[in-house]
């Protein structure tokens, strides 16, 4: 079987492909970047006219939702009320993996978000908010005279 | 690549969306879940977001419960995704069931993306208090 003279150190290549993994799928450049972990889960992602935001959050009551728009933060915010009773010495509690308590989630939108034309709905629970984007960010076309 | 457009081939076009969904299928989130149980029976809570009726599929085969889930989330047209949590639209997790829970009568609500179900204890498993009679001598 062939074997280099000079192998390369397998560890030392795995360290760099973990990097560049690191680096081609981790999309949060800024400085506030994103929790990886948390409650609710978000999906982010954009169209032409609009960042869309899907928020994971099944359970919870919309009208006790707190969504917040400022200086180009989006932040979602609430509390989901625990499942398992409240001590009651006659129930066992065999698995208890699903989230309970308050709470809050960042969001930086891009520079072109249009804050006033936000649309949030929630259904199946998962919240989703449209930012439109600014008139000016979207492509048009040129007309040339 | 081949094998599987053969597949979808003869076996018509019909079926070429149920094909892509039994290989999607082996991709799936586990969803948290929540479980205690009383004297009466046990109650199961599972986070389901983006599941509605029709999309959730609950199987008792034997003594395994199956949960089974399509997330219904529709995206809009030319979304480019740039930071994602939840990668895949499935969720799937089975349970395997005690001798002493009556799977005739389980009941299931789905609501905001939460499934709740509750086995209850075959009544012949469930505590009863048996009264002594005493005969006075």
């Amino acid at each position: 079987m062939y074997r280099s003279l000079y192998p390369r150190d397998m560890f030392a290549e795995m360290d760099r492909l973990h990097r560049e993994m690191q680096q081609a799928f981790d999309l949060s450049p800024t400085i506030r970047g994103f929790g990886r972990t948390g409650f609710p889960a978000l999906n982010v992602g954009s169209t032409p006219g609009a960042i869309e935001i899907y928020a994971f959050a099944p359970g919870i009551d919309p009208a006790t939702l707190d969504v917040q728009l400022e200086r180009g933060l989006l932040t979602i915010s609430g509390e989901r009320k625990g499942s398992l009773g409240d001590g009651d010495k006659a129930t066992a509690v065999h698995i208890n993996e699903r989230f309970e308590g308050s709470f809050r989630r960042v969001v930086t939108l891009p520079e072109d978000a249009d804050t006033n034309a936000v649309q949030a709905r929630y259904r199946d629970g998962i919240l989703q908010i449209s930012v439109q984007r600014q008139a000016a960010a979207q492509p048009r076309r040129i007309t040339v005279n | 690549m081949n094998a599987s457009e053969t597949l979808n081939t003869r076996r018509g076009p019909a079926n070429t969306h149920q094909e892509d969904g039994q290989r999607y299928s082996q991709a799936a989130l586990t969803p948290p879940v929540d479980v205690t149980e009383d004297a009466a029976g046990i109650t199961l809570l599972a986070d389901l977001p983006g599941v509605s009726n029709d999309k959730l599929r609950l199987q008792v085969e034997a003594d395994t419960l199956t949960i089974d889930a399509e997330v219904g989330l529709i995206l809009p047209d030319g979304l480019q995704s740039s930071h994602t949590e939840v990668g895949v639209g499935r969720f799937h997790r089975s349970f395997i069931l005690s001798r002493e829970l009556d799977t005739e009568k389980i009941t299931a609500q789905l609501a905001n993306g939460v499934l709740t179900l509750r086995i209850p204890k075959a009544e012949h498993a469930q505590p009863r208090r048996i009264s002594i009679d005493v005969h006075p001598s």
